[in-house]
């Protein structure tokens, strides 16, 4: 229902139907939200589960970094929370890889159009009779995206090191390899993928100069990013649902439900 | 080949108007605009429309095509099913004058408020030097034919009259981020283009770049630069103490 300060507002031309639009503007705000809702509800369940994350030598991108001393032995050293700490240790750490995908700015994109229709679909009036962006607390907090992203550099050096660690066997011995590693590999992969193709990234490696000339590497820097950039979409997308099916994963062989194959 | 296309043209003025149908000959090869001036030539010779150049270049014809704000003259006639009914309207975000032209006086009001370009008081003209790769990257925003389909396809302004105030819109947050990025320009437009033009309002939805002819990444290069430089200004704490320990403006 449109409000009568948007299209239907004095003066301009009046048109019965709500949009013209012929095409099937509707699907794809459709399917953002059911893949959303489907990891929201997949990684709520797996992040408040405690349980299955971890299956020598890998353990679950949702439980990495475990900094909590709940963890289950092996899954790390560091246990910078002590016991007083008795929920599931992935609640500490998800936060951050949450708050750079909520700020991120295609995900903005994604979900003002697909929850909030704001609007649905380009030039398809949306539902709500005033708009103030992103000029006010709550939405404001998407200025933040930059601290969100350098800590998402810091999961994907721990995460790239956890896949590291999956050329390890059960027992600690290195040189050896499994599907596992091959999940993990690609999973940090595509997390360094969406990171580096991020806009804030773009900007700080060189974007907020006004003199490229002045400095020539920061330059090829962002020339680099700016590559990157234009996928950051598809990037985004494939980078969320392997984090699932990575976590899947291990939960599997966690539980003894799949056995890891082993290469060498 | 040619065939017989229903269109669906809006008729009418500032104080009301509706959709009429006609039955209009295409020929092959032909765009949205050539069947718009049959239309006039041989059915309603009173039918207002702007156009000029018909080649994508002066960003006259904008109208909405089946909903979508299109050029008309960029828009083929074979991108349709020869049977189906091809809605034309004008731009809806802006006042409607008479059938398909409307009052973009609104865009040239947001023009003239953004400060021109202005160089360092104690550079004079014939004294400027730069070098290529500092000014390649605004040049993209040079390409805009001002045709004003991002305005309109804004939903900030499209969908909230109150929001024009405030708001200048995607092709002004553009200008300004050009000016940022030129390399002899000394005023500071950060505070401006989020207090005084409204680039908070902005919530990266992307209709702009969808919509313009001249495939300008909008967002991607002008708007989410110019709002990462206003992060920089106005919410970075780290950037804010570096700024001032290493003294920069």
């Amino acid at each position: 229902m449109s409000t009568q300060t948007g299209v239907d507002a004095a003066g301009r031309a009046p048109v019965a139907a709500r949009t013209l639009r012929t095409d099937r503007w509707w699907l794809q705000p459709a399917i953002t939200v059911a893949v959303f809702v489907a990891f929201i509800i997949y990684s709520t369940i797996r992040a408040f589960a405690n349980t299955a994350y971890y299956a020598a030598p890998y353990i679950s991108p949702f439980y990495s970094p475990c900094l909590a001393t709940n963890c289950i032995p092996g899954t790390g050293e560091l246990h910078l929370v002590g016991s007083w700490w008795q929920l599931s240790p992935a609640l500490l750490v998800l936060v951050f890889p949450l708050g750079f995908r909520f700020t991120c700015y295609y995900y903005r994109k994604a979900y003002f159009r697909s929850f909030w229709l704001s609007p649905p679909a380009c030039a398809v009036p949306e539902p709500h009779r005033s708009y103030s962006g992103e000029t006010r607390f709550p939405l404001i907090v998407n200025n933040a995206h930059r601290y969100f992203f350098y800590a998402g550099l810091v999961l994907n050096v721990i995460l790239t090191y956890d896949a590291i660690l999956g050329f390890r066997d059960a027992q600690g011995h290195w040189g050896h390899m499994g599907l596992g590693t091959l999940v993990l590999l690609t999973n940090a992969t595509l997390l360094w993928l969406y990171s580096l193709s991020c806009h804030s990234c773009r900007h700080i490696v060189g974007g907020r100069l006004k003199h490229f000339s002045k400095h020539p590497v920061r330059y090829r820097a962002w020339t680099f990013v700016s590559r990157l950039n234009p996928r950051h979409m598809q990037f985004a997308w494939v980078s969320l649902v392997w984090v699932a099916l990575t976590d899947a994963y291990v939960a599997l062989v966690a539980s003894g439900t799949f056995t890891d194959p082993r290469f060498f | 080949m040619s065939y017989d296309a229903h269109l669906r043209v809006w008729r009418g003025d500032a104080e009301g108007g509706e959709l009429v149908d006609f039955t209009v000959e295409v020929n092959e090869g032909e765009v949205v605009l050539d069947i718009i001036h049959r239309l006039q030539a041989t059915q309603a010779p009173d039918l207002a429309v702007r156009w000029n150049c018909k080649a994508g270049k002066c960003g006259s014809c904008s109208a909405e095509v089946n909903g979508r704000p299109r050029l008309m003259c960029m828009t083929r006639m074979n991108t349709f099913a020869a049977g189906e009914p091809i809605s034309i309207t004008p731009m809806r975000a802006f006042p409607v004058i008479r059938d398909l032209v409307t009052d973009v006086s609104f865009n040239y009001t947001k023009a003239r408020a953004v400060p021109a370009f202005s160089p360092p008081p104690d550079l004079a003209p014939g004294e400027y030097r730069m070098s290529q790769v500092d000014v390649e990257r605004s040049q993209e925003f040079r390409k805009c034919i001002e045709c004003f389909l991002c305005q309109d396809t804004c939903h900030v302004v499209r969908d909230h009259e109150e929001n024009k105030p405030a708001f200048a819109g995607p092709r002004f947050l553009m200008r300004i981020a050009e000016l940022d990025m030129h390399p002899l320009d000394a005023l500071d437009r950060k505070r401006q283009a989020q207090d005084d033009f409204g680039l908070g309002m902005c919530n990266i939805t992307k209709c702009c770049t969808e919509v313009c002819p001249e495939h300008i990444k909008i967002t991607d290069n002008a708007l989410i630069p110019m709002k990462e430089r206003v992060v920089d200004r106005k919410y970075d704490p780290l950037v804010w103490l570096g700024s001032k320990i290493l003294r920069r403006s």
